[in-house]
């Protein structure tokens, strides 16, 4: 009756979206897995013929291949430790009374604003120039050798533009889900003697862990795919060459199409191992 | 409020929580502050940080050089676009699944969110090909299409986090005055879910307008936007940390006004389910 | 005189005919450098001379390659002139991808375009881009500098004295480096500069058949001379800087030689941008006496890819751009120093060119290098500071980032140079050779 009636209509209403995504899935993929079985150079003439699992066996021989998995491991993990705990404390802190807090969560959200491209032109020009960059000028102010940011420490730079952008992101969601902490169980915790610090371990940080698994899940999404910092600041050089820019360089750099798809079905792999692995622990939080 | 807070307490939580926002807006004003400046003074050293001869000539170079109209148009109509096409068909997307919730609706919605782990680099030469079938290079068209399905999962699941927090009671009662189902959607959940929908009609027209790889690679000279505008701008020859900045600011100035306008919309909304 | 009398004469031409034809709105893409900006300024002197509109998509140089790449491998489109280089032209012209170039107007003077210009523009003698500005490299050094650490530059030095000058003016407390060099990786990068260096040290990149040489003495020679002058002489953060940082380093008068693009004389004497403006001499790139000189060849031309519905109207525009009327307007307007250099006979045979401090080596550099016979030992490719093959922009820039990555002390030329060479190994054999 009404229930029969209102699950056929969901159905309806549930079809655009699922059939335009399933079209955003499909047809890109299937055309993926198509080239990655050709041997299919654009500046050779473009398709050359079926070559069976070559090109996968090949980008996975690569001596390039692991360091970059590990690379996109390395940044995806430092962007989300850095941003989840920074965001806890920073979200606790602006949860707290003060004098133009309002003005202070503009500061604190701006970064998100901000496109990836000129966060990265902007950090990599103004800042982290070993000889122009602000950095730089701080450093001698005090006597030291300016330090090689793009260099030296790719890494560390490359993750600190991104927790950058995105800590304004895990902020928040984690002030919001702090604004709806129970103050009067905090209180009468307090009341209870808890100290400062029993009263964050108990409290606040089981009733955050919804939200922390939240921001990891979707901004693992996001940063699966990060490509702009990268090519802005060092091109994929000092190690700092992640699976997508592997790919990057394969399928516009070198222009082989068939070499870069099967690389595109890996990090498609990998992508999906990490979303299964997140989906568990997110999945039994989304009951909700 | 249950208790006062000392004076004291709010003047050390003031100064702490003032010193972190400046230190990470800093490399946003110190953008905006290099673009006021000459060439020169850009890199000098030391820094000068307020005491400069102001110049609006960056600006005006920028101006002369590239159409910027049009760019700026062009981020507004693809994000405002995409975003607005994503919401009309996640809306009733998610108002099934809150709803009407199956067996199958957390897969599905998980499933949705895995199309976004699809690499954008690796899948560009066929969609490449596909737009110049299609006729869609170089259009708003194309890239309203592309951001709308890159972002329509993150829709999808921010409403359908809204909607699960909307009562059910109310929809039985409605359904017992006789509503029917559109006018259930119209007239009782989407007012009900309005300050869910701006944080989300927010929050993507920001991942929208910030989207750099397709929004550069699927246009030319029509449809590109501002993402497009700044690369113009990034290592040219000669000296250009001033012009970088006075484009930048000119590149992130509207949505960064806009952000600060709606920030307790933002800080109100973003829960993606976070909090019962 | 007679300038404004033919460009009237001219535009009296196309006007007629183009009232026959269609105005069009044809697209250029270009990359952001200060000549092609000045370009973009005198558009409105093309439309007043020809009623077609033009949009401009100017873009930094690694985001226009990858533009007009992915375009013309999938026929994109979109673009009715691209701007590329002397490493894509002969690929792409081959491939028929470009309109050939052979009905130029007469009063265009094709036979006027450098021959060094044009051979490397040309597959088969077909010109399939025309040039718009031209360079090799050279040595720019401060005058003041090299007086101050008692030496004199020769016109033609050796490397052996460029890295005893280099150390003699090297003066780090006070943020004085003797030479700068390109470090970032890129094949149009440091491996520009590495590859044309590596000719002067008799290496080269691929033997008569195909095999990578990158485990040759000679390349390691090149890599351990470069990585020691740099690490000794040069700027903190060297594997960062291109060609952008080092004219920035070299314009704030920081560097004592630096050995770059012969353009770059045009802005490192420009009193408005650089410091050191009246203290720059000029050199040719330096050899170590096997007979070749580590300079390079590059021009950057308009080229109108196939497909194109708008033919005579990216033909019109590439004509209006790399004419003599064009140089001359140019001249008319902002001096002698800021025209487009190195495309043009008549513009070096002209007197008042001639007075340009840096006119007369920027000539010499570019005539003396040989694309077609860059090495000591023979090689199966074109070009100087690259090979004119499709895998070698990939390839180059994944050798880059090895070397890139010695030079910041992160690994040792052995390794960066058995990287290289397994890594070319591979790629050349995923090619097919």
């Amino acid at each position: 009756m009404a229930t029969q009636h209102s699950r056929s209509a969901a159905r309806v209403m549930m079809a655009p979206a699922v059939i335009l995504l399933l079209g955003w899935m499909l047809v890109p993929l299937s055309m993926t897995l198509y080239f990655s079985f050709k041997k299919f150079l654009p500046l050779r003439g473009g398709d050359l013929g079926w070559v069976g699992f070559e090109n996968y066996v090949r980008f996975v021989t690569s001596s390039a291949f692991w360091p970059s998995v590990v690379t996109t491991l390395v940044i995806v993990g430092g962007v989300l430790i850095i941003t989840v705990v920074l965001g806890v404390l920073l979200a606790i802190l602006l949860n707290q009374p003060m004098w133009g807090q309002g003005i202070v969560r503009i500061l604190v959200i701006s970064p998100f604003f901000v496109m990836p491209t000129v966060s990265a032109l902007v950090w990599k020009n103004m800042f982290m120039d070993p000889v122009n960059g602000l950095f730089a000028h701080l450093w001698k102010a005090f006597g030291a050798t300016p330090i090689e940011w793009l260099s030296d420490v790719s890494m560390g730079s490359i993750i600190m533009i991104v927790s950058w952008q995105w800590l304004p992101f895990a902020t928040l969601i984690l002030l919001t889900a702090i604004q709806s902490l129970d103050r009067e169980q905090l209180e009468a915790a307090e009341m209870d003697g808890a100290q400062p610090l029993a009263r964050f371990a108990f409290i606040t940080i089981p009733h955050l862990s919804r939200a922390v698994t939240i921001v990891i899940l979707i901004q693992t999404i996001f940063l699966l795919a990060i490509f702009a910092e990268i090519f802005v600041t060092t091109g994929g050089a000092f190690g700092t060459r992640t699976l997508t820019y592997l790919i990057y360089q394969r399928v516009l750099e070198s222009q082989n199409v068939g070499l870069g798809s099967a690389g595109g079905v890996y990090a498609i792999i990998l992508a999906n191992i990490i979303a299964l692995f997140l989906m568990r622990i997110v999945g039994k939080n989304l009951d909700a | 409020m249950a208790r006062a807070v000392k004076p004291q307490r709010k003047a050390i939580n003031t100064a702490v929580a003032w010193s972190i926002g400046l230190l990470i807006f800093f490399p946003i004003l110190w953008t905006i502050l290099t673009s006021f400046k000459t060439e020169a003074q850009a890199i000098s050293d030391p820094p000068v940080f307020l005491a400069f001869d102001w110049t609006l000539e960056n600006y005006g170079i920028v101006m002369e050089r590239s159409n910027y109209a049009r760019f700026l148009w062009n981020s507004i109509i693809i994000a405002g676009g995409s975003t607005i096409l994503g919401i009309m068909i996640a809306v009733p997307a998610a108002w099934s699944m809150a709803f009407v919730p199956s067996k199958r609706t957390k897969d599905i919605l998980l499933w949705m969110l895995s199309t976004k782990m699809l690499p954008a680099v690796g899948v560009l030469y066929p969609i490449y090909l596909l737009f110049i079938k299609l006729g869609l290079l170089d259009s708003r068209t194309g890239l309203v299409l592309v951001l709308m399905l890159m972002n329509l999962p993150i829709i999808v699941w921010m409403l359908y986090t809204y909607f699960k927090e909307i009562p059910g009671e109310i929809l039985e009662a409605a359904r017992m005055d006789g509503a029917t189902l559109r006018e259930e959607v119209i007239h009782i959940l989407t007012p009900m879910a309005v300050p869910g929908i701006a944080s989300t009609l927010l929050l993507n027209f920001i991942l929208a307008w910030n989207e750099a790889f397709w929004t550069l690679n699927l246009t030319a000279a029509k449809a590109a936007p501002l993402t497009a505008f700044i690369a113009s701008y990034s290592s040219p020859e000669g000296l250009f940390y001033a012009k970088l900045s006075a484009a930048s600011t000119m590149a992130i100035a509207p949505i960064l006004v806009l952000g600060w306008f709606s920030q307790k919309q933002l800080v109100s909304g973003l829960t993606f389910g976070a909090v019962k | 005189m007679t300038f404004k009398y033919r460009a009237l004469l001219g535009a009296c031409a196309i006007g007629a005919i183009s009232t026959g034809a269609l105005a069009e709105t044809i697209t250029i893409a270009t990359v952001n450098n200060g000549d092609m900006i000045r370009m973009q300024g005198y558009t409105d002197d093309f439309t007043a001379k020809t009623g077609h509109e033009v949009e401009w998509v100017t873009l930094e140089e690694n985001v226009l390659r990858q533009r007009v790449t992915q375009d013309i491998a999938a026929k994109g489109g979109q673009f009715d002139i691209m701007t590329i280089g002397m490493y894509e032209t002969p690929i792409w012209g081959q491939q028929d991808w470009l309109v050939a170039l052979d009905d130029l107007s007469a009063e265009y003077d094709v036979d006027d375009i450098l021959p060094a210009m044009r051979g490397g523009l040309s597959v088969d003698g077909t010109l399939y881009a025309a040039p718009f500005y031209g360079e090799s490299s050279m040595i720019m050094y401060r005058t003041d500098l090299m007086e101050k650490a008692g030496l004199e530059m020769p016109d033609a030095p050796t490397w052996e004295f460029v890295a005893e000058a280099a150390r003699a003016m090297t003066d780090k407390e006070n943020e004085i480096y003797g030479i700068c060099l390109r470090g970032k990786a890129g094949w149009g990068e440091n491996m520009a500069f590495l590859t044309a260096t590596s000719n002067a040290f008799g290496a080269r990149w691929f033997d008569e058949d195909w095999k990578p040489q990158f485990d040759s003495p000679e390349w390691n020679e090149t890599l351990t001379f470069y990585l020691d002058l740099m690490n000794e002489a040069g700027p903190p953060g060297a594997s960062t800087n291109g060609f952008n940082e080092n004219l920035s380093l070299f314009q704030q008068g920081k560097c004592g030689m630096w050995i770059d693009a012969t353009v770059a004389a045009s802005f490192v004497t420009n009193p408005n941008d650089s410091t050191v403006a009246d203290k720059v001499g000029f050199a040719l790139a330096p050899d170590t006496g096997k007979g070749k000189r580590g300079n390079w060849l590059w021009a950057w031309a308009l080229a109108i890819p196939a497909g194109t519905q708008k033919v005579d109207a990216a033909k019109a525009f590439i004509e209006w751009a790399t004419s003599k009327a064009y140089i001359e307007m140019v001249a008319e307007k902002e001096g002698w120093a800021n025209v487009p250099p190195g495309a043009r006979t008549s513009l070096y045979e002209n007197p008042e060119y001639q007075k340009v401090p840096f006119a007369q080596m920027t000539l010499d550099s570019i005539l003396s290098a040989d694309p077609t016979q860059p090495t000591v030992e023979p090689v199966p490719y074109v070009g100087v500071q690259f090979a004119a093959i499709p895998e070698f922009a990939g390839i180059a820039t994944q050798v880059g980032q090895e070397f890139s990555a010695a030079l910041a002390g992160q690994q040792t030329a052995e390794e960066a140079l058995e990287k290289a060479q397994a890594l070319t190994a591979d790629e050349m054999e995923a090619a097919g050779y």
